[in-house]
């Protein structure tokens, strides 16, 4: 018999059920709630007069909503408000520990889980938000639902499922000077497409992914729903291990040996087998930016605007030309001849400790392009606030005349005050340059921390490699 | 929830691969606490020329006539007609919110985002998925006024001319939506298969059952 992959032993430690046409219910150890997908879930358990299965499960934060300054005066906007004021009052109706406004622990969901230790290693882990996948960078099978399914887990502590199937993606290799977890997963996404990972759930692999720290691998599992794979995957190391000891929700003393021991056999067995396996040579990758409005759309920094007229599917050229005109830009045009208007560091895809760091490394005493109108530094989590202020990163990034700004999604999807105006390009670390995504007809490319700190600081997009290999010193 | 059995119903062909939840609901709309009231706001930055907002009135604003669903001839359709990867990005369930409450019961396309997929089946939409041939036969065949009956009980979809097409769905999921069943009572219907379960891994993995 073969061997198992991640996902099989993930699957098969969870199955409460089995139906006769192979879909399952399966056990959900731990549930992430937040202000926007889940108030109609608790109203629903209200109108069917339910209670949670197991309330402790649950772990509730506000963060798409909330403002990113003067946090003191609330909420400024009244349909927010009321939205994270139903969050409060449906976890103290339910007993649910939410992390409010006012906690050092608030922040981004995807920040606090990990770093609170309340996703672990070997869990099923769900949120009403896609990018539960960033979970997967401890092994734990997460992924994202809507809110009838946030309301399932609630009154279930269950989901029903249906298997997907297994794909792994190898990056082989070691990547050059300047190129980060972001440019891994964007140039990843560049070549399977935003449908390449619909119906499978990929385990990350290969020496670039294993080099990476836990903050790179939720970078990549993050994006893994941008590849169209709900779940992303990491097999557990000393890495997964050493990032877990001490953290407030992991186990202690006796427990965590036999934790450790069970999360030891969390790795796709040798004999395993996928149903597709795509492979990537590190040293190839270079930083990387979206020039379109698809996460797809993405080329490396020293290229140029591709050209419709050269791709051959209709529906695809119609889709480049398309995103052309939304995005202002010409066909063969240099990524780095563009200009930037904004930049945002943060979201749930790059704003962790490691993320500002690298960040900052960039900036070396200069200071914004007078060009560029506002930098926008947005920490994950009050703590990652906390540990940047202590390592002296807010007196670098507000001499150079970035704003360092409270936790939350901010500018990602521009629920909160921060957006773009029409017509605006973004140097943006977080994860979609849909249309509007971050303000009505604003123009949003993505990239990593190093590169986007970089174009606030040239006004266009430069390569950071160049920076790292001194080319430009 | 509402069941699906059958529809016979026009057609509106949106023409594009790759159509995002931001798209489909744009997240201004997603501040809203309530289930219902989403449809004036589907495609809200494509179906209007200004820039729509929470609780807003639709019936001045300006409307886009360049955009499909604003066309005399496709009001009233409650089927969409789609390219590949419909609903990626985002898992927020005001998308199907929004399509239900515009009257689309159908969706039919050469692929969808997994999410969404599943978000369809909880709001009593039926998400169907041809070959990219199909599709672009489909889509060459739309005229004023066609229509498509779609029967979930047979699974098959049946064309103005007659021509019949079969698709298929998960039997589990065809028998919640033909019967529009309530997925928790289901699942609740396992709650000692959900006890046992418990019992067995609170030995094999004590430190998830040891929160206060």
């Amino acid at each position: 018999m073969a061997g198992k992959t991640l996902y099989d032993k993930l699957w098969d430690d969870h199955v409460v059920h089995t139906e006769d046409d192979g879909s399952c219910l399966i056990y959900i150890d731990r549930q992430l709630l937040h202000e926007v997908t889940s108030p109609q879930a608790f109203d629903g358990l209200r109108l069917a007069n339910r209670q949670p299965w197991r309330v402790t499960r649950n772990l509730a934060v506000a963060d798409h909503n909330v403002p990113t300054d003067h946090r003191d005066q609330g909420i400024a906007d009244p349909v927010s408000r009321l939205q994270v004021e139903t969050l409060d009052k449906n976890c103290a109706e339910f007993g649910i520990t939410e992390f409010d406004m006012s906690d050092i622990r608030q922040g981004i969901v995807h920040v606090v889980g990990p770093e609170q230790g309340a996703t672990l290693p070997g869990m099923t882990v769900v949120c009403g938000d896609s990018h539960t996948s960033t979970h997967g960078a401890s092994a734990a099978l997460a992924f994202g639902i809507g809110t009838s399914e946030v309301e399932h887990a609630l009154a279930t502590q269950c989901l029903v499922q249906k298997k997907a199937k297994n794909m792994l993606i190898k990056v082989n290799g070691q990547v050059g000077l300047g190129v980060t977890a972001k440019d891994i997963v964007l140039a990843i996404i560049g070549k399977i497409g935003t449908a390449g990972g619909t119906g499978y759930t990929i385990e990350f692999a290969g020496t670039a992914i294993q080099a990476l720290s836990m903050e790179g691998r939720m970078t990549v599992c993050n994006m893994a729903i941008e590849a169209g794979a709900r779940a992303g995957l990491v097999a557990v190391d000393d890495t997964t291990i050493d990032y877990y000891q001490g953290r407030p929700y992991a186990p202690k003393g006796d427990d965590w040996a036999m934790a450790v021991r069970y999360w030891q056999r969390l790795h796709s067995d040798s004999d395993a087998q996928f149903d597709k396996v795509v492979e990537l040579n590190a040293a190839e990758i270079k930083p990387q930016v979206t020039w379109g409005t698809s996460p797809e759309m993405v080329v490396p920094v020293d290229a140029n605007v591709p050209n419709p007229a050269q791709e051959a599917d209709p529906v695809k050229r119609e889709g480049m030309q398309r995103a052309l005109q939304y995005m202002g830009l010409e066909a063969g045009q240099a990524i780095t001849d563009i200009k930037v208007d904004r930049v945002f560091i943060g979201s749930c895809t790059n704003s962790r400790i490691e993320d500002l760091r690298q960040a900052a490394a960039v900036i070396n005493g200069q200071s914004k392009a007078d060009s560029v109108k506002q930098v926008l530094i947005v920490p994950g989590s009050g703590l990652v606030k906390q540990q940047a202020e202590a390592e002296g990163l807010d007196k670098v990034f507000i001499a150079a005349g970035f704003e360092w700004r409270e936790p939350g999604c901010s500018m990602c999807l521009a629920m909160n005050a921060d957006r773009l105006e029409a017509g605006e390009h973004c140097a943006s670390t977080s994860n979609r340059n849909f249309e509007g995504r971050q303000g009505y007809g604003g123009r949003t490319h993505l990239v990593s921390p190093a590169m986007a700190a970089a174009a606030a600081i040239a006004g266009h997009f430069v390569n950071v490699a160049d920076l790292a290999s001194g080319a430009s010193a | 929830m509402k069941a699906f059995t059958q529809l016979t119903a026009l057609v509106a062909p949106l023409d594009r691969a790759n159509v995002d939840t931001d798209a489909i609901i744009p997240k201004q709309f997603l501040k809203s606490i309530r289930r219902a009231g989403f449809g004036p706001y589907l495609f809200d930055e494509w179906r209007y020329l200004d820039r729509g907002e929470p609780e807003m009135d639709c019936s001045n604003r300006p409307l886009n006539q360049d955009f499909v669903l604003n066309q005399p001839k496709y009001q009233g359709a409650q089927i969409l007609l789609t390219r590949e990867n419909f609903g990626c990005g985002s898992s927020r369930e005001h998308a199907p919110w929004a399509l239900e409450d515009y009257g689309f019961r159908a969706i039919i396309g050469s692929s969808f985002a997994d999410i969404f997929y599943n978000n369809c089946f909880k709001n009593g939409i039926l998400p169907i998925v041809l070959s990219a041939d199909l599709i672009d036969q489909l889509f060459n065949q739309v005229t004023d006024g066609y229509q498509l009956s779609v029967d979930l009980e047979n699974n098959v979809i049946t064309t103005p001319s007659g021509q019949r097409i079969g698709f298929s769905i998960d039997e589990n999921r065809r028998y919640r939506l033909l019967n529009g069943l309530d997925d928790i009572a289901l699942s609740l219907q396992h709650a000692d298969k959900i006890k046992a379960y418990e019992a067995e891994r609170a030995k094999r993995a004590p430190w998830l059952f040891k929160d206060a």
